[in-house]
């Protein structure tokens, strides 16, 4: 290992040691299953919104988004564009009825509005699934960083961030990985604002040399290819407004809200902190389309954030900021991973591992913890033995499936009395399956399948079509089963809309 | 010495009687009620859409406009972009003032719909 690496090296061993000690400290504070699942409900909006913030800027946000920026240009400023307008989407349509709801997850949410074990089992199984589709990036992401940043072995970055959740999440459990979200956001956001700043000064001390490169549409919005542009800009668009909603990890926060009124404004907050984070990386993309055009020929732009401090900086001064970057990029692994992998574990052990226990709280804690290991083992080791698939392309997947399932699955909850099981099966079906070979097909699928026509790029972005598709078959088979609208569907939209200082019966 | 007397509570006798209050047709999924919540819905929801409109208009229209008017690209505004200005930097507080006056008016709707509740119908109301 070479002197180049010594900062990098610090960055991720102060990390590390700070999320363990923060996330010690968390289990000192919690003691009961209450705590470990959602933080017994004491979250205040601010803290709670760092922690969204921290949770949701993964990987893709801190590294991938400059990177995609260099290669193609402004069309993928809609990536996050659309991850910030997603909370948007959320506040307005799902933020207070959900926490009203009283659901801590997607599955119970599909229980309690619709009665129905079978459509719960199998909003299970897809919270399972679209949370490892997530994770299976970030582990080979960290697995990427860390041979960049201080030339390790692959297998070393899923690994250490493997362990590190799994200390984290069994430890403290939900109150705990609050405390460590809210830091983490603050540490990526000054590890991405502060060497942004410094680059700045330097390149105007350079005096502020223009990228030589015109005219090659950098400065266009659109993906290229004309009318196949146009549909995948506009599925993506889809895609990342509605899948937002439908993340498990994303939905779980909710519950730690004490009221809808709160839940409202934490997401408003969320909105403020996204988008100063998001107005960052386009700046590191400006400075790498001048300093370092060849990192995107030679198809290595993830490590733009990593490496541009260098290449601007030399001596100390570039290295204090590539370790600077570092820790941020690790901070990012860590607390997506952290967040996902609490969401999977309290799905399976609700639903699989609780199941066997007695239902006291020491089983509730020992089932959470049993969950997690489980959450946490498969996807890491498809990371270690699987083949690499692309970290931006298959997070944009996971919000394609998100928006095609849960995205119609809690907007006609939540607004639509006419609702059914049946027609809440059929859609969640629909879509799941529609996504899904769609987005099994990009990610592996043969390329003589596949081609690159219409039918490559309609499997690319599959939200366009999947996700009418889903919203057709609930509407159409609830229709046609009318008489199994719940008969409690009334005193459940009470429970949904009206503000908790009104004394109403909510069942 | 004699015991104290016990305590007894003094009360006036009952000026009125309990008024019928709204939420209890809501709570008995009465028609009147279904008319109540009904309300509470129809106000949030056209809310939403409104801002989703918005949304919609200023910020989805954009790829359109773009693939209508290619030339636009080459348009610079303070030195940038204007698809680099407009969609890296304006839209992030674009959209948190959105959600904003969001979040005012929807709390706003909730107060309403509370003191709806709150009043007593004049029919049920005492003398």
């Amino acid at each position: 290992m070479s002197i180049d690496a010594a900062p990098g090296i610090v960055a991720i061993t102060l990390v590390t040691l700070a999320t363990l000690a923060i996330g010690t400290w968390g289990l000192k504070v919690s003691r009961t299953t209450s705590d470990f699942f959602v933080a017994s409900r004491t979250v205040n909006p601010r803290l709670n919104a760092s922690a969204i913030g921290g949770e949701y800027l993964s990987a893709a946000s801190f590294l991938g988004v400059a990177g995609l920026l260099l290669t193609f240009g402004a069309d993928m400023l809609w990536y996050p564009v659309g991850w910030t307008a997603g909370y948007l989407v959320l506040l307005v349509l799902v933020a207070a009825p959900l926490r009203r709801s009283g659901a801590y997850t997607l599955p119970d949410f599909a229980e309690a509005r619709l009665g129905s074990s079978t459509v719960r089992t199998v909003c299970s199984v897809m919270v399972v699934l679209i949370g490892w589709l997530y994770l299976l990036p970030q582990f080979q992401g960290a697995g990427l960083t860390l041979a960049s940043a201080v030339g390790a072995p692959t297998w070393v970055g899923p690994v250490i961030v493997g362990l590190v959740v799994l200390t984290n999440v069994t430890s403290g459990g939900m109150r705990s990985i609050t405390f460590v979200q809210a830091f983490q956001y603050w540490l990526k956001l000054t590890a991405l604002l502060v060497p942004a700043a410094v680059l700045l000064i330097v390149w105007a001390g350079d005096g502020s040399p223009r990228s030589i490169a015109t005219g090659d549409g950098w400065s266009v919005p659109l993906a290229s290819g004309g009318g196949q542009g146009l549909y995948l800009t506009y599925s993506l668009i889809l895609a990342t407004f509605l899948g937002t909603m439908g993340l498990p990890h994303v939905v779980v926060r909710f519950y730690t809200n004490p009221d809808g009124r709160a839940a409202r404004r934490t997401t408003l907050v969320v909105l403020v902190l996204l988008g100063a984070f998001y107005v960052i990386p386009p700046v590191y993309a400006a400075l790498g389309r001048i300093y370092a055009p060849d990192l995107a020929e030679a198809g290595r732009s993830d490590v733009l954030v990593l490496e541009l401090p260098r290449l601007m900086l030399d001596g100390p001064g570039g290295d204090v900021l590539t370790g600077l970057v570092v820790a941020g990029a690790f901070a990012a692994f860590l607390s997506t991973s952290s967040g996902l992998a609490i969401a999977v574990a309290g799905v399976l052990s609700q639903d699989l591992v609780g199941r066997t226990g007695a239902g006291s709280r020491l089983d509730g804690v020992l089932s959470f913890r049993l969950a997690a290991v489980v959450a946490v083992l498969v996807p890491c080791s498809v990371a270690l033995t699987g083949p690499d698939v692309a970290v931006a392309k298959t997070v944009g997947l996971a919000f394609a499936v998100a928006a095609s399932t849960f995205c119609p699955l809690l907007l006609l909850g939540i607004w639509w009395r006419g609702l059914t099981d049946l027609g809440a099966l059929a859609g969640l079906v629909v879509g799941g399956v529609g996504s899904g070979t769609a987005a099994t097909l990009t990610l592996i699928g043969p390329a003589s399948v596949v081609g690159s026509g219409w039918l490559s790029v309609l499997c690319e972005q599959p939200a366009a079509w999947s996700a009418p598709l889903a919203v057709a078959a609930m509407v159409g088979v609830s229709r046609a089963t009318r008489r199994r609208v719940p008969a409690h569907t009334t005193r459940f939209l009470v429970r949904l809309h009206t503000p908790e200082g009104v004394p109403l019966d909510r069942g | 010495m004699s015991e104290p007397p016990a305590r007894v509570r003094v009360t006036g006798p009952p000026r009125r009687r309990t008024p019928l209050r709204r939420t209890a047709d809501i709570d008995a999924e009465t028609r009147l009620g279904e008319v109540y919540l009904g309300s509470l819905l129809r106000e949030q929801l056209w809310l939403a859409l409104r801002v989703l409109a918005v949304l919609v208009a200023m910020i989805g229209m954009l790829p359109l406009l773009f693939h209508l008017a290619p030339g636009l690209a080459a348009v610079e505004v303070l030195g940038l972009p204007v698809a680099w200005l407009v969609l890296g930097v304006l839209v992030y507080p674009f959209l948190a003032v959105l959600g904003m006056v969001y979040v005012r008016r929807a709390e706003a709707n909730e107060r309403d719909f509370a003191d709806l509740m709150d009043e007593v119908d004049p029919g049920t109301a005492p003398r």
